[in-house]
């Protein structure tokens, strides 16, 4: 029988006990999960308008991506693929350089000096073995690092994901897999991905814990992840966190599918979206006002007016900017050819 | 007067070199970790790294398990921690399953970050054939590494290159694939410095000079093709040979300087034929040295053929001096 993923927190913010994490902890969170929801509407509206390229939404996966990311601090990697500019942006990512990187502008290729963020990833699975090998430098220092690798139902299917859990597992490194099990790989449904139906299950396999959560619940997400941190960071080596959410949006913004779903059932899902429980339930606890909700909004605002103010402001690249950083001295052939560009 | 102090060496094969490079390279930096199939405990199926895990400790040097691909991924996080990586892939034909790796990210990642990371990691593997390996562990599959941009590739033809070779390519700041040809690790012993010595990447070297054909060819090739001149010299005709050593990047002045003074060129290199590192330096001889030609480049090359395992006839597939002779041959009669 299909094990029912782990939830506190009921699509209609009815919470199953006492609130697991401190108040404080339940706002902060809320407030990242508003801010990356509000990013990502407004990254499909500058698509629209033509002020950003082919752009992953992340739409119902915001309490995946942020439940697990706040489980992190500065010394911890963080290894995304396309689809978690949440994760990304929670982790430190500056919103202006998301801007810039779904524009296709270099500026968003480079990272602040100390953010142990890796590039967003297009292989997919491919750099989940990055992070084991993050984690064990971490290791190898006893500098209590941790790395967090995002992959998606798709991914699990790919060879990389069996070597970096084998691998991890092997040298007992601290590394969390969050697999977001959002239902769809482009158009192909999780049913013909996978001969079974709980991702987390293979984990036992490789031999470190799998959890399945309901990844729409931030509370459940959060306290999987902070479990999972502390575990690793105790030297008791990698776990796996399913995250079961649902792809409310498109793949990417180039992508059409009412051809392979039918968009009557993902507006079923929609019901289950993580922020409407959590408004409900912050409601219901007494944690935000009128006044909390105000000045997030105009915060929210200001803050991606600013971002985008930022890209806008960062001049085009030059056609020589193709033959940078190849190396970190050119050959005499890419000289050449900077010069032909310049 | 100050007398100079002869230098100590030693008689070393070619895998005892790389032993020593890499013994050296763990005692000289504590950045550097060395990793792969049976590296560790039994110390490589060549035995590079023989007796580094009980000299240098099990964090230093250690197994990974059999994934070729996890292991160029493992090593490019090692590398983008901060750590020198030196993975070994235990032949060059299983390197195959990492080649996303290699393509997607190795060659990449400095690219994609605008500098902002890099991933300063070595990868070994013997290649090559002419030992009588099974099958599909004779690969010489450096083409597939020259055509990704990103990454340099360093081929060393002798025990003192290999070492001095090998510890630039730990010390370089970008990520190198260095490949030893299995047919020269035993197969003759040189004198080579005991201390830690550098050759720099990217030089092209005149091992042999004449003045009738240039020769191009690279680590196992080079041997073969200093037999060709050894034979050709009886006839009265100089060859001269040049030793490519690092394939990217190239260093094209050294070897348009020779074809210009010959005129003539033989480009030698085991892999396959069609679209091999050969091509490359045909073209380049035929785009920068044209009017200075007397005869068209010529290429001996393997077969376009999966390297044969069949013992009876392996040597028909890797270049040997007769064939190169042959070509040395046309390219006088033209």
């Amino acid at each position: 029988m299909l094990s029912e993923p782990i939830r506190y927190l009921s699509p209609d913010g009815e919470l199953s006990g006492e609130l697991p994490i401190l108040d404080s902890e339940l706002v902060a969170a809320y407030r990242s999960v508003r801010r990356v929801r509000h990013f990502d509407e407004r990254a499909v509206i500058l698509q629209r308008q033509g002020r950003l390229g082919v752009y992953a939404p992340f739409r119902g996966q915001e309490a995946a991506q942020v439940g697990t990311t706040v489980a992190l601090d500065e010394r911890d990697w963080l290894a995304p693929s396309y689809r978690e500019t949440a994760a990304a942006l929670t982790h430190g990512l500056p919103l202006s350089t998301a801007i810039l990187y779904w524009r296709a502008h270099p500026a968003g290729w480079e990272y602040p000096a100390d953010l142990r963020l890796l590039p967003f990833y297009v292989p997919i699975a491919s750099q989940l073995t990055h992070a084991v090998g993050l984690a064990h430098a971490g290791t190898l220092r006893e500098d209590g690092s941790v790395a967090m690798a995002f992959v998606g139902d798709g991914g699990s299917s790919e060879g990389d994901f069996h070597e970096a859990l084998n691998m991890a597992a092997v040298y007992r490194s601290p590394v969390v897999f969050v697999v977001q099990n959002n239902g769809w790989a482009i158009s192909v449904p999780t049913s013909r991905q996978m001969g079974n139906q709980r991702i987390a299950e293979r984990a036992s396999g490789y031999g470190m814990p799998g959890t399945t959560v309901d990844g729409n619940d931030l509370i459940a997400v959060m306290l999987a992840a902070r479990e999972a941190v502390a575990r690793a960071r105790a030297g008791e080596g990698p776990s796996l966190i399913e995250a079961v959410t649902y792809r409310l949006a498109p793949h990417t913004t180039s992508d059409d599918p009412g051809r392979y779903r039918d968009e009557a059932q993902t507006l079923e899902h929609a019901a289950n979206e993580p922020l409407k429980r959590l408004d409900a339930l912050l409601a219901k606890l007494g944690l935000w006002s009128e006044g909390d909700e105000d000045s997030l909004r105009q915060e929210l605002e200001r803050e991606l007016a600013a971002a985008v103010k930022v890209a806008d402001a960062t001049p085009l690249p030059g056609p020589e900017a193709i033959v940078e950083h190849v190396f970190e001295t050119m050959t005499a052939d890419q000289r050449s050819a900077w010069r032909t560009l310049k | 007067m100050s007398v100079a102090v002869p230098a100590s060496t030693a008689s070393l094969t070619m895998v005892q070199a790389i032993n020593q490079a890499l013994d050296q390279a763990l005692a000289r930096d504590d950045r550097v970790v060395l990793f792969g199939e049976d590296v560790g405990h039994m110390g490589g199926v060549f035995r590079a790294s023989d007796s580094l895990q009980r000299k240098h400790g099990e964090k230093r040097v250690f197994d990974t398990p059999l994934a070729e691909s996890g292991i160029v991924g493992f090593a490019v996080g090692l590398a983008l921690a901060g750590l020198r990586p030196v993975a070994e892939i235990q032949f060059a034909g299983f390197l195959y399953p990492a080649l996303d790796q290699v393509l997607s990210h190795v060659g990449r990642y400095r690219h994609r970050t605008r500098g902002r990371y890099s991933v300063p990691l070595v990868v070994r593997a013997p290649y090559g054939g002419g030992v009588h390996t099974p099958e599909q562990h004779a690969d010489s599959p450096e083409a597939l590494l020259t055509h990704t941009p990103g990454i340099k590739v360093v081929i060393p033809s002798s025990p003192e290159r290999a070492k001095g070779l090998l510890l630039a390519a730990i010390d370089d700041p970008d990520p190198v694939f260095f490949l030893e040809a299995i047919k020269l690790y035993r197969s003759e012993r040189q004198e080579v410095p005991s201390d830690r010595y550098v050759h720099e990447l990217g030089r092209a070297r005149v091992v042999r000079t004449g003045d009738a054909v240039s020769l191009i060819c690279y680590g196992g090739m080079v041997e073969v093709c200093m037999a060709a001149a050894r034979v050709a010299a009886r006839e009265g005709v100089e060859l001269e040979v040049i030793d490519v050593e690092t394939l990217v990047p190239f260093d094209e002045d050294t070897v348009l300087d020779s074809v210009r003074r010959t005129g003539r060129a033989v480009v030698v290199h085991e892999a396959a034929r069609t679209g091999g590192f050969g091509a490359e330096i045909a073209a380049r001889v035929a785009e920068k040295a044209f009017f200075e030609l007397a005869a068209p480049v010529m290429r001996v090359a393997g077969w376009d053929a999966p390297y044969p395992p069949f013992t009876a006839v392996e040597h028909h597939y890797r270049p040997n001096a007769r064939r190169v002779l042959a070509a040395v041959r046309e390219a006088l009669l033209s």
